[in-house]
């Protein structure tokens, strides 16, 4: 019995895979998923302080406009742009287009790169009108 | 010869009975989520850094104040959909799992239930 089981093929594992763009934006979508639901309480703050007065809002305001702050809602801006674009490749999937090995592929770079890009506009327009 | 539509095959489907309701509120919000969050990425680019009585002043404007309770609904209920699959993916454990679910809920319905009330405070007291 013990000889039977040892030759069988082995299902292939996550250390046996190299690791193609299109499963790393794929564990992506769901890493940056899990984030963006714990950001969500950035925003909740926001809004708290906002409705709580001046000069907790003024307290709050200086924590987002510090170094740390700004750090973090950079970060923020990324990984929601990123998981936006994600989600916009899911919607094609789900009405059938998209799945050509190449495509996709280029799809998922795209995201990527789309992110970053848009993230970069994001914030150069958000300090050139300020 | 089969008769019923492909919708009605799957309707109530699946071990919680829900056939693709999930899948389909999924999709829903993220398609709302599309429009709301660029809204919400363009307005906190005008507006991020703005001095209080601004901010005040512009989330006081109802439509304002209604298309941020839209996404704050939009956010909430994708996020806790969402979340339900990670849990549901990664813990396996019977107790585990329902007390992760619950308290996903829960976080949802916190989150969401504090932001609308923040944000008609600001629209009816300012």
């Amino acid at each position: 019995m013990a000889n039977v089981t040892n030759n069988r093929p082995l299902s292939p594992h996550l250390q046996v895979y190299r690791l193609i763009p299109t499963m790393a934006m794929s564990i992506l979508h769901r890493i940056t998923g899990g984030a963006l639901y714990f950001g969500t309480l950035l925003v909740v703050w926001w809004l708290i302080a906002a409705a709580t007065g001046e000069e907790y809002y003024n307290w709050v305001m200086w924590f987002m406009n510090s170094w740390f702050g700004r750090l973090v809602l950079f970060g923020y801006t990324w990984v929601l742009i990123l998981h936006m674009l994600g989600g916009l490749r899911h919607l094609l999937w789900d009405v059938g287009y998209g799945f050509e090995k190449e495509f996709s592929t280029k799809l998922a770079r795209a995201n990527l790169i789309g992110s970053i890009a848009l993230t970069l506009v994001v914030w150069v327009i958000g300090y050139t009108i300020r | 010869m089969d008769m019923r539509t492909p919708l009605g095959k799957v309707r109530g489907l699946g071990s919680a009975k829900d056939g693709t309701e999930h899948f389909w509120r999924q999709r829903l919000t993220a398609v709302s989520n599309v429009f709301l969050i660029s809204f919400f990425i363009i307005f906190m680019v005008l507006y991020a850094g703005a001095p209080y009585q601004e901010m005040i002043a512009v989330l006081h404007n109802p439509l304002v104040a209604i298309v941020c309770a839209f996404v704050i609904l939009s956010v909430t209920i994708h996020m806790r959909l969402g979340m339900q699959i990670i849990i549901e993916d990664y813990v396996h454990g019977e107790i585990g799992k329902v007390a992760l679910l619950i308290l996903n809920t829960f976080f949802a319905v916190v989150v969401a239930g504090a932001a609308i009330f923040a944000l008609l405070k600001i629209a009816f007291a300012g």
